[in-house]
């Protein structure tokens, strides 16, 4: 097992800044989630690291050891691809077995290692037929079966579940979970999904535009984003965000008196930021919006789905606001009807529009 | 038709067909079209079919008019393509007729004919050198062209486009054209007239063929699979052998039939390029036709012996050629 390290890592190709440099330490262990929209530079961090991909700066290291210019051979990685790569010459056990004859195992180590992973992940019956022959879900036990059986230093995952129909990705997002919680080994995860990535990782890398974003615990990144693309990006639907103007304790909002007084512990901080008064975004989550008449905050009712436990609901603050506020499913709002609430003071996140990112009251303190 | 309609389905039905999307127009089509092909692939054989006839019948058979389709076949096309034979003297005749039982088979068709065999023809000689000619080439230019085609398909070769081309250009002039000057430069090398100069040649000749068709099919083949290969411990080259060798195999074999058939048919540069120690089959068929009289049957069982090599190749490979000449556009 193993902890990896990046640090300043990098990747052009040519003129194109796949990924900017970036830190992010790796532990023992742990199960990290790459996240992000596509195209954000995910695969190219992965393939960095298990060195399918040169670097074009910075440095990899692996319990300490550099090995920024090693072979991929030479890492003690596993690689699991998104198609799964498996070799369609040959059957489930040579597949699995391939590996472990990279590193001239004897025949009997082989075959009781391949029985072992086999039993593990349930695919005794399939070890003679070709991998052409499996289903989605199939291939990808034995593309996990494959990486498992070499008991590498880490894993790396590049989304593996994107191949699947979506009513099998939960199984295969539990035995997957399952597996890492047995072996307990270090594991990269890449996926665009953000519900996969909040139900799977112990912490959250969030990237976009060739660098990170945020890295935390999904409870960090949801509900404190680091700035207005964490807040969108996470969540469905994402934060609401609403512009305002702040001055004494008070952000004015567009729309017929949307007033919202700042809870006492955020004045100090938005008043140093701002210097007494400025732009402002208001976040929070559709849960922390609380539906009350005497709320200060309004707007008409939009749509509303209704979500089996609760009610989503859309509403019009102003001309350029719709908010999604998740209110009790008993109680009906039809469309068109005025809403008043109010935002719960514990969830509410204040971002600066000049620099995009959340305003911190640790910061401030 | 009516009797299905009346007592329904008599064994298991496996395809559906709806009675009403059979028009008979794609019936009658489908038989035109069976019809045809069957036509063309028997003006086509026809050829192929006289040739070998003709290298069965003896002397005085195939000069018949009208040709003869029944005939007492015989292998004495054979024996005169294989051999080189003296006409005996009376007395000399006699005594081989007194010993006709220590004879081999070619030795007493000879006899018929009231010769004598003294030694091989320069054909086997000549059909050992296309042999040796076609089989190195070939086994070359495929080699040579799998690992290039390969670099050209994975690696960031600095000008690939321009080096591509390149080696496309070297297949653009006619054959004719080149001779002249490829003879000049050949005797100034002293590689006219070798084996080498003439497995050199062939080699160049099918390497543009052999990196283009094998790129081809080695673009096919995801880069996933090596690279599962290159973290599952293996090195670049393992990976080639153990991955994407077996996958690029049909591509493997439509080329080796495609330089196999250039090279064994190839004409105007042994024409050229060779005399003697290193003259192919194909020249010396067609100076057969000059030696005292045509011996039409023996020029026969030459050709169709010289069409058996290509015939057997293909068969044997024909399991990877059928997706292999489709250029790799389906994949299993
Ligand atoms: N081999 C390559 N050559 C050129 N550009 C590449 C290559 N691989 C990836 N890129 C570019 O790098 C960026 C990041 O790609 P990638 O890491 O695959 O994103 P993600 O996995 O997050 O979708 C993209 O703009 C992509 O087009
Ligand atoms: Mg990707």
């Amino acid at each position: 097992m193993a902890t990896i390290e990046l640090r300043q890592v990098e990747k052009r190709f040519g003129d194109l800044q796949a990924v900017k440099p970036m830190d992010l330490t790796i532990h023992d262990g742990e199960f990290v989630v790459l996240l992000g929209p596509s195209g954000c530079g995910k695969t190219t961090t992965l393939r960095m690291i298990s060195g399918l991909e040169t670097v074009t700066g910075g440095t990899i290291l692996l319990d300490g050891r550099n090995v920024t210019w090693l072979h991929p051979s030479e890492r003690d990685i596993a690689f699991v691809f998104q198609f799964f790569a498996l070799y369609p010459h040959m059957t489930v056990r040579q597949n699995i077995a391939f590996p472990l004859q990279a590193q001239g195992e004897s025949h009997e180590a082989i075959e009781k290692r391949v029985d072992e992973v086999v039993e593990l992940l349930e695919i005794g019956h399939l070890l003679d037929m070709r991998p052409g022959k499996l289903s989605g879900g199939d291939q990808q036990r034995v593309a996990l079966a494959r990486a498992l059986v070499r008991r590498p230093a880490a894993f790396l995952m590049d989304e593996p579940l994107g191949a699947l129909d979506a009513d099998f990705r939960e199984t295969m997002r539990a035995e997957i979970k399952r597996l890492h919680i047995v072996q307990n080994a270090t594991t990269v995860y890449v996926t665009h999904d953000q519900v996969e990535a909040m139900a799977m990782a112990d912490r959250i890398v969030v990237m976009s535009e060739a660098e990170i974003q945020q890295v935390g615990t999904p409870a960090e990144v949801y509900h404190k984003p680091a700035n207005l693309f964490v807040a969108r990006f996470i969540g469905s639907p994402g934060m609401n965000l609403v512009r305002g103007h702040y001055a004494d304790g008070v952000v004015h909002m567009p729309g017929a008196d949307n007033h919202y007084s700042v809870p006492p512990d955020w004045r100090r901080v938005l008043d140093e930021t701002f210097g007494g008064e400025g732009e402002v975004i208001v976040g929070f989550r559709p849960e922390a919006a609380i539906v009350s008449d005497e709320g200060t905050l309004a707007g008409q009712v939009y749509a509303s789905d209704l979500h089996g436990a609760y009610t989503m609901l859309h509403v019009n603050m102003n001309e350029h606001d719709i908010i999604h506020i998740r209110s009790d499913r008993l109680v009906l709002h039809p469309i068109g009807t005025p809403v008043r609430f109010d935002i719960n003071p514990e969830m509410v996140r204040f971002f600066d529009p000049r620099t995009e990112k959340a305003i911190s009251r640790e910061v401030g303190q | 038709m009516a009797s299905f309609v009346e007592t329904g389905p008599q064994a298991p039905v496996t395809e559906a067909i709806r009675v009403d999307k059979v028009s008979p127009r794609s019936r009658l089509t489908r038989t035109v079209r069976a019809l045809i092909v069957i036509i063309v692939t028997f003006i086509g054989l026809i050829p192929v079919f006289v040739m070998g006839i003709t290298a069965f019948k003896s002397r005085a058979d195939v000069v018949a008019v009208p040709p003869k389709l029944v005939f007492k076949p015989t292998l004495e096309g054979f024996v005169y393509l294989l051999t080189e034979r003296a006409v005996l003297t009376q007395d000399r005749l006699a005594e081989a007729q007194a010993h006709i039982d220590e004879l081999n088979w070619m030795q007493r068709i000879a006899l018929e004919n009231g010769q004598e065999i003294t030694g091989p023809s320069d054909y086997v000689f000549r059909l050992k050198n296309s042999a040796i000619i076609a089989g190195v080439s070939t086994i070359v230019s495929v080699g040579l062209g799998l690992l290039a085609a390969y670099a050209f398909s994975r690696f960031d070769v600095p000008g690939k486009g321009d080096l591509l081309f390149f080696i496309l250009s070297t297949r653009m002039l006619p054959a004719v054209v080149v001779t002249i000057p490829l003879f000049l430069m050949y005797r100034q090398l002293k590689l006219h007239d070798t084996h080498l100069g003439m497995i050199l040649l062939y080699t160049v000749f099918n390497l543009s063929l052999s990196v283009w068709l094998l790129k081809g099919f080695i673009d096919e083949i995801p880069r996933e699979y090596e690279e599962a290969a290159l973290v599952d411990g293996y090195t670049r080259l393992q990976a080639f052998f153990k991955i994407v060798l077996p996958q690029a195999l049909t591509g493997v074999a439509a080329t080796t039939v495609f330089s196999l058939i250039f090279a064994w048919n190839e004409y105007a540069f042994a024409l050229m390029l060779t005399s003697e120690r290193a003259r192919t089959a194909p020249p010396s068929i067609a100076t057969m036709l000059g030696r005292g009289g045509i011996e039409w049957s023996a020029i026969a069982a030459g050709s169709l012996g010289f069409l058996i090599p290509v015939v057997i190749v293909t068969f044997a490979l024909r399991r990877y050629l059928l997706r292999g000449v489709t250029f790799g556009a389906i994949r299993q």
